[in-house]
């Protein structure tokens, strides 16, 4: 996975000298371990500053939106399922981009590393599927697999769906995960216990909005919780106030959501933001079989109708 | 709602016709039989604002 480096310079360089695109959206080194950050490169001098390593999880797609110029972009499996997304809403036009797709085995979960780790850590060191992790006078090793994000431990869509180059040989897809097992336990509880479950889970939230804005669904102009004229929520951390903004954004996210982790990921709390998403996300691959971002050809259950969309609900 | 901890029978959804008036009543019969028995929303309710 750490080779992709040389490809991808190699790539944006060419795209850059041959003027095929204005700007290559891709990853710098962060200034704090496993932070990794977005970096727009404009000229062929800066391509150096470009990096791949696990700790690339930011969706990119979320700074395509509305974008006039040419755009090559690094797209790891989700980051592409979004750009579907951004095409099909006409977020961004497909030949504006050149989509420099990356296949991808799963970016490192920032919070769990953080919580095994006692001291302040100063450097992450990535070899084959060993993490090196090391702080004041501690060194510790962690497998790779162990420190995922969840969402990529339980990712089924690994290879860039849409792209223009690829810098590597497609990676090996994971089969037969039970992508639901968390939400089926939710699904099992009293509605006491769900309103427990919700609460305990949200009761660090302070209302930061860095999962909104990690999200590249969430490009409304003004999000209804900034919104004033009129108010939709509330704006205090009141735990109600907080749970109307968790919940209406997912809902906001149905049919979209690719579970790329980038919310979770962003959280300053770690807090388990995908509960919500990762409910709707299954009761549309459930009820229209559908799973968001994998082609172009076909509009999103939510924006079509079909005379046999399940009505259950409505008596 | 229910998935977050709403009871079932809280919420209901109906299409209904201007034309469909007897329908109309029949649900809101129905509608407010459910959220009767099943008492008061304990839930989802902001009270005045807690000072601290």
């Amino acid at each position: 996975m750490l080779a992709y480096i040389d490809k991808i310079k190699e790539i944006s360089n060419r795209l850059l000298k041959e003027g095929k695109v204005d700007m290559v959206i891709g990853f710098r080194k962060g200034t704090v371990p496993m932070m990794n950050e977005p970096c727009f490169v404009k000229t062929p001098e800066d391509i150096e500053n470009f990096v791949w390593d696990s700790n690339c999880g930011i969706n990119l797609a979320n700074y395509l939106t509305n974008r006039k110029e040419k755009i090559g972009i690094v797209a790891k499996g989700c980051d592409s399922r979004n750009i579907v997304t951004h095409v099909i809403e006409n977020k961004i036009k497909r030949d504006q981009l050149v989509i420099i797709g990356v296949p991808c085995k799963g970016m490192i979960d920032r919070h769990k590393i953080e919580a095994i780790f006692e001291t302040e850590i100063q450097d992450v060191v990535e070899a084959d599927d060993k993490i090196i992790v090391k702080g004041q006078g501690l060194e510790k090793t962690f497998s790779k697999k162990d420190v995922l994000q969840d969402n990529c431990a339980l990712c089924i869509h690994r290879n860039p769906v849409i792209y223009d180059e690829l810098v590597g040989e497609p990676v090996e897809e994971q089969k037969d995960l039970d992508r639901y097992e968390d939400v089926r336990k939710i699904e099992s509880m009293s509605p006491e216990e769900k309103w427990r479950y919700f609460d305990d889970l949200l009761s660090t939230c302070i209302r930061c909005y860095a999962c909104r804005n990690a999200c590249p669904l969430c490009y409304c102009p003004t999000c209804f919780v900034d919104e004033s004229r009129p108010q939709w929520v509330g704006k205090s951390i009141d735990p109600i106030d907080t749970r109307t903004f968790h919940f209406l954004r997912a809902y906001h996210c149905a049919g979209r959501c690719t579970d790329c982790g980038a919310c979770e990921r962003a959280c300053p709390m770690g807090i388990k933001v995908r509960m919500f998403t990762k409910k709707l996300e299954k009761d549309c691959l459930e009820l229209f079989d559908w799973e968001a971002g994998l082609t172009l050809e076909e509009r999103p259950p939510l924006d079509t109708y079909r005379p046999d969309d399940p009505d259950d609900f409505i008596k | 709602m229910e998935h977050m901890g709403i009871e079932p029978g809280r919420l209901h959804f109906s299409w209904i016709s201007s034309a469909e008036a007897t329908k109309f009543v029949d649900v809101v019969n129905e509608v407010t039989a459910a959220v009767k028995a099943l008492g008061p929303n304990k839930n989802f309710l902001k009270t005045e604002a807690r000072v601290a």
